[in-house]
């Protein structure tokens, strides 16, 4: 254990190398591996046998893998969501709540209220899906830029209160009439169901969306004017305003595009998955968003393989915890391991240890 | 009854100050933390932590007050996890708080279900007992709300006291209060910011565990997933809208929790016409409002969120 403070130091790196974008992935995932065998061993399991089954359990099988890239899915969506935003520094923390007004608005607009063919339907779902979530976090960046209301404190809150309010509409004007009872929403009628990618298999539509999506924001990131000013924004707001960027409107912009991209996890889970809208749909998929956009260094591309990674993670712990009996917690055990590590390691892309 | 003679209603004050207590440790704790300059959203997770470790601690055969302790040992364990990463690493203290709360709270869960693999009703302690006061306790209306309480509510007034004490009348509040505000000013008078902050998020943090532990080991008897509900984030709200003050921070944490309070009541008299959600989003709610009313006022510690470098501008 290094004592902070005196015999350590970090001093900033002159040039910044190659290898720790390599290195600080593999260091993440190295670490979740290692408290993950500590907690099996507490778990009364060989650690051996506990990977096994979730390497089997995630990608052992043509299933098993299809079935990692369906969880991925909505992951995508978040870990995108977050990564935008966190490179202007706008400090989402609400994608669970975008997430579900985007399902709202599909069950709205997607069990029967549009008599349309499907090619013209579902982009008007994803229009007022991706328009409901945007708006949603531009009242929280409005705060923020008008008033300087920390973001992070709304859009959790927000969180809470959209749930409470899926919950209203399931006992209200959503619930489905034949639904025994149970606060769950009609069904998406068949035009406005994503299709499947494999027939007879849970992977839909929405995953091709997804990396649609990723790359989207990657040629937003790298060839517009925007991405570049979100970065600016991020990087130094006082300076950007010298520089004459309008960082208010970048940042009601990136809130748009932000919440825009977690909404559609929303859409893509009911029209693609789900077939309705439950107070279960989100598993805390806004929350993992923000750990899939750490793990990808926040680069649209690498949203995509973290959050293969930490799909693969929970499908393989779940299929685990049925064979071997550890709890499938260990997989959010090692997924914010993970994070933390993510994050110490990107340190020492900007600095060096010395030890004195 | 009706809504408006409710407000005067004892047994209204008293389930007042029982939400609040929680609130109080809680809100104590962020508060500690973030007069260093350090915000700590693991607040969330450290409470789930404190809920589970007071109770289990009580449950295997231990008192109390034993309970109470590990509690707020495990939540100075993450706290100083959390400083470590952003004090002398100077981490995101957003990322690596929100990443704390995830590590925090699935480390909590995976315990529970390993030491707990199938239990249809989750098993119980035997929590604190209200304490009465005597005299105090005869007091109308406020006897009741005060002084009927648990030895954990009476705990969290101290605890108010004791911080306020510290924080404004020792020499050790003061360095603390400076780090928050100018870190180079306590370098300069000999002493150590990174130590300073690591201890502040430590102690900051085993009081948020003690709020936790308020749920598993008085409010209620035993631990249920999602039990802390958001509460950590309601006590970073209450931290601005008491301006960073532990005595403001009291009275936004009663005034909330009466609210709440109020609500609940309220529920039972007008459920016919609303839905119970819009009772239920109420708080959060308020919270959002509280936040907005005061930020044209707030005084954020100006070192806050901001890490230290020694020789660095």
């Amino acid at each position: 254990m290094v004592s902070p403070g005196k015999p350590m130091r970090l001093e900033p790196r002159t040039e910044s190398g190659r290898s720790i974008w390599i290195v600080a992935p593999l260091a993440a995932i190295g670490a979740s591996f290692l408290v993950a065998a500590i907690l099996a061993l507490i778990g009364g399991a060989s650690p051996f046998s506990v990977f096994a089954a979730v390497i089997n359990g995630a990608a052992g099988t043509q299933f098993a893998f299809l079935e990692t890239l369906t969880r991925a899915t909505p992951l995508i969506f978040t870990g995108l969501a977050a990564a935008v935003a966190f490179r202007a520094k706008l400090w989402n923390i609400g994608a669970e709540a975008q997430l579900y007004a985007g399902a709202i608005m599909t069950v709205v607009l997607g069990t029967g209220a549009l008599p349309l063919p499907g090619p013209v339907v579902i982009p008007m779902i994803m229009a007022a899906g991706v328009m409901a979530g945007a708006l949603l976090l531009l009242g929280p960046t409005w705060l923020k830029t008008r008033f300087g209301v920390d973001e992070v404190v709304t859009t959790l809150l927000l969180n809470f209160v959209m749930v409470l309010f899926v919950s209203m509409l399931l006992d209200g004007v959503l619930k489905d009439p034949m639904g025994l009872g149970w606060p769950q929403s009609k069904r998406v009628v068949a035009d406005a169901t994503l299709p499947k990618l494999v027939q007879g298999k849970r992977l839909h539509l929405g995953f091709v969306i997804a990396i649609g999506a990723a790359l989207v924001v990657w040629f937003i990131n790298a060839r517009t004017t925007f991405g570049y000013e979100m970065r600016a924004v991020g990087f130094n707001p006082r300076a950007a305003r010298f520089a004459g960027i309008p960082v208010n409107r970048v940042m009601a912009k990136t809130a748009l595009l932000s919440g825009g991209l977690a909404a559609l996890a929303g859409v893509s889970e009911v029209a693609g998955l789900k077939g309705n809208l439950t107070l279960d749909l989100s598993p805390g998929f806004g929350y993992t968003g923000i750990v899939v956009a750490m793990l990808a260094v926040l680069h649209p591309i690498g949203v995509i393989a973290a959050a293969i990674f930490v799909a693969a993670m929970f499908v393989g712990a779940d299929a685990m915890s049925r064979t071997v009996g550890v709890p499938t917690y260990i997989a959010n055990v090692m997924v914010a391991t993970a994070l933390l590590t993510m994050v110490t390691a990107m340190l020492f892309t900007r600095f060096r240890l010395r030890l004195s | 009854m009706d809504a408006i003679s409710m407000i005067f209603e004892a047994s209204l004050w008293a389930a007042a100050v029982r939400i609040a207590s929680p609130l109080i440790f809680a809100t104590l704790g962020e508060l500690i933390c973030e007069r260093a300059g350090v915000l700590n959203l693991g607040i969330e997770g450290i409470m789930t932590v404190g809920a589970f470790a007071g109770w289990v601690t009580v449950y295997s055969g231990a008192d109390l007050w034993t309970g109470v302790m590990v509690a707020a040992l495990a939540g100075a364990a993450f706290g100083l996890l959390h400083g470590f990463l952003t004090v002398p690493l100077g981490l995101s203290q957003h990322v690596t708080g929100i990443g704390i709360t995830l590590l925090a709270t699935s480390l909590t869960y995976y315990a529970y279900r390993v030491a707990f693999p199938e239990v249809t009703s989750p098993p119980k302690i035997e929590t604190f007992v209200p304490l009465e006061i005597p005299l105090l306790s005869q007091i109308p209306i406020l006897g009741e709300a005060l002084f009927r309480q648990t030895p954990l509510t009476y705990l969290a007034f101290i605890a108010v006291i004791l911080v306020a004490y510290v924080l404004y009348r020792t020499p050790i509040g003061l360095a603390v209060r400076t780090v928050g505000e100018n870190p180079a000013a306590v370098e300069a008078q000999g002493i150590d910011v990174t130590w300073l902050r690591l201890g502040a998020v430590a102690v900051g943090s085993a009081f948020m565990a003690l709020g936790g532990a308020f749920l598993t080991m008085s409010a209620f008897n035993s631990f249920y997933f999602d039990m802390v509900n958001g509460r950590g984030w309601i006590c970073i709200a209450l931290v601005v809208f008491g301006s960073w003050r532990p005595g403001k921070a009291l009275l936004g944490a009663i005034l909330f929790a009466a609210f709440d309070a109020y609500q609940l009541r309220l529920q039972q008299l007008a459920g016919a016409y609303l839905p119970y959600q819009v009772f239920l989003m109420l708080p959060y709610i308020l919270s959002i409002l509280a936040l907005i009313a005061m930020s044209r006022r707030a005084g954020y510690p100006r070192a806050l969120m901001i890490p230290y470098r020694k020789g660095e501008r």
